[in-house]
């Protein structure tokens, strides 16, 4: 079947004041104002969010399958680059 | 008249013309022209059998005689019924269910920005709420007016037609008998003509944007404030109402 739908927006959702934006799926509108309205509708009927960010997919630029040797295998053998030795202060929600 | 029973039937009206527009939306599920769209309509169908169920649970308290939201909604007959005729009429194709909700959103939000301050606190609050639903109801309908009367010429000629069917519903919204009358001046319902000004006015605007006519039908069908209903209601009520009737009392 072709696909006769209007192009396809990813859906990035708010849950809390100051926390970042999170990728939830993709819904399909004409434009901006159908893709957020779209977005509420699918996305946040149960008290998700409290904003709504709506990218075209099309917008976004995304490194290929094949990149994946060059690109993240030689972190592999480098564990000390994560910062594991740091107290994390309590009271610290979202880091 | 006495001031219970103008509000029993003030009531009804209010939660009638919910119940009713909410399942002719419900309707469409599983039917929307495309999968979000499919749900958003049935999110706006759900707010409106919410607010349904609000009013008529109250309505069965000021009545007072033991009836609830459910006896009200499943027990009663089409004549008992006092929805506005535009909430029962058939969806029709996805242009004529817009302009139905377009005309009956923009309604409801004005009268129930109104309801807001309603000396009945219990009105008063349910509108609060509800307001907010309708707020975004229009928004979208809204949208959609704009969409479809300046999208494709067929888009437009299938909404300009179901502006024009529906047109004669629209003049009973505002019509104001006794039940109206007594509840403004006890400060509990509003003076639908400033309803109706400010009803004109969005209606117009969103129209001329959308470079649709205002339909020039004269003619008016009222007829709901009396139970007066067209031929649609009967089967609508018979499919809405039939598992509660074939097995009362039922629960899950």
């Amino acid at each position: 079947m072709s696909d006769s739908q209007w192009p396809v927006w990813e859906v990035f959702v708010q849950a809390n004041p100051g926390i970042s934006h999170k990728h939830v799926g993709n819904v399909h509108a004409a434009d901006a104002e159908m893709a957020i309205q779209n977005a509420r509708d699918v996305y946040t009927r149960r008290s998700e969010g409290i904003s709504i960010w709506v990218v075209p997919a099309n917008a976004i630029s995304a490194s290929s399958p094949e990149d994946q040797g060059a690109f993240f295998e030689p972190s592999n053998d480098k564990p000390y680059r994560h910062p594991t030795f740091y107290k994390i202060p309590e009271g610290v929600k979202y880091l | 008249m006495t001031l219970q029973e103008a509000k029993f039937e003030y009531l009804l009206r209010l939660g009638d013309s919910s119940l009713i527009i909410g399942h002719r939306l419900s309707e469409w599920c599983g039917h929307g022209p495309i999968l979000e769209e499919d749900i958003a309509l049935i999110n706006i169908a759900l707010d409106f059998v919410g607010n349904a169920t609000s009013i008529l649970g109250y309505a069965g308290q000021v009545e007072g005689k033991g009836r609830t939201e459910d006896d009200l909604a499943f027990m009663r007959g089409e004549r008992e019924f006092r929805n506005l005729l535009i909430t029962e009429q058939p969806n029709g194709d996805f242009a004529n269910t817009i302009a139905r909700q377009f005309l009956f959103d923009t309604y409801m939000f004005f009268l129930y920005e109104e309801l807001k301050s309603s000396k009945d606190e219990t009105i008063a609050a349910i509108a609060v709420k509800s307001h907010k639903e309708i707020t975004y109801h229009l928004r979208h309908t809204s949208e959609w007016m704009l969409r479809l009367g300046d999208g494709t010429a067929e888009s437009h000629e299938r909404l300009q037609n179901g502006l024009n069917d529906l047109w004669m519903f629209t003049s009973e919204m505002f019509d104001m008998d006794e039940v109206d009358t007594l509840l403004m001046k006890e400060g509990i319902a509003p003076d639908l003509n400033k309803v109706k000004a400010n009803w004109e006015k969005r209606v117009h605007e969103v129209l001329t944007e959308a470079t649709l006519e205002i339909p020039t039908t004269t003619f008016k069908q009222k007829g709901s404030k009396e139970g007066k209903h067209s031929e649609h209601l009967g089967f609508l009520l018979a499919e809405m109402q039939y598992v509660h009737r074939a097995y009362p009392g039922a629960k899950w």
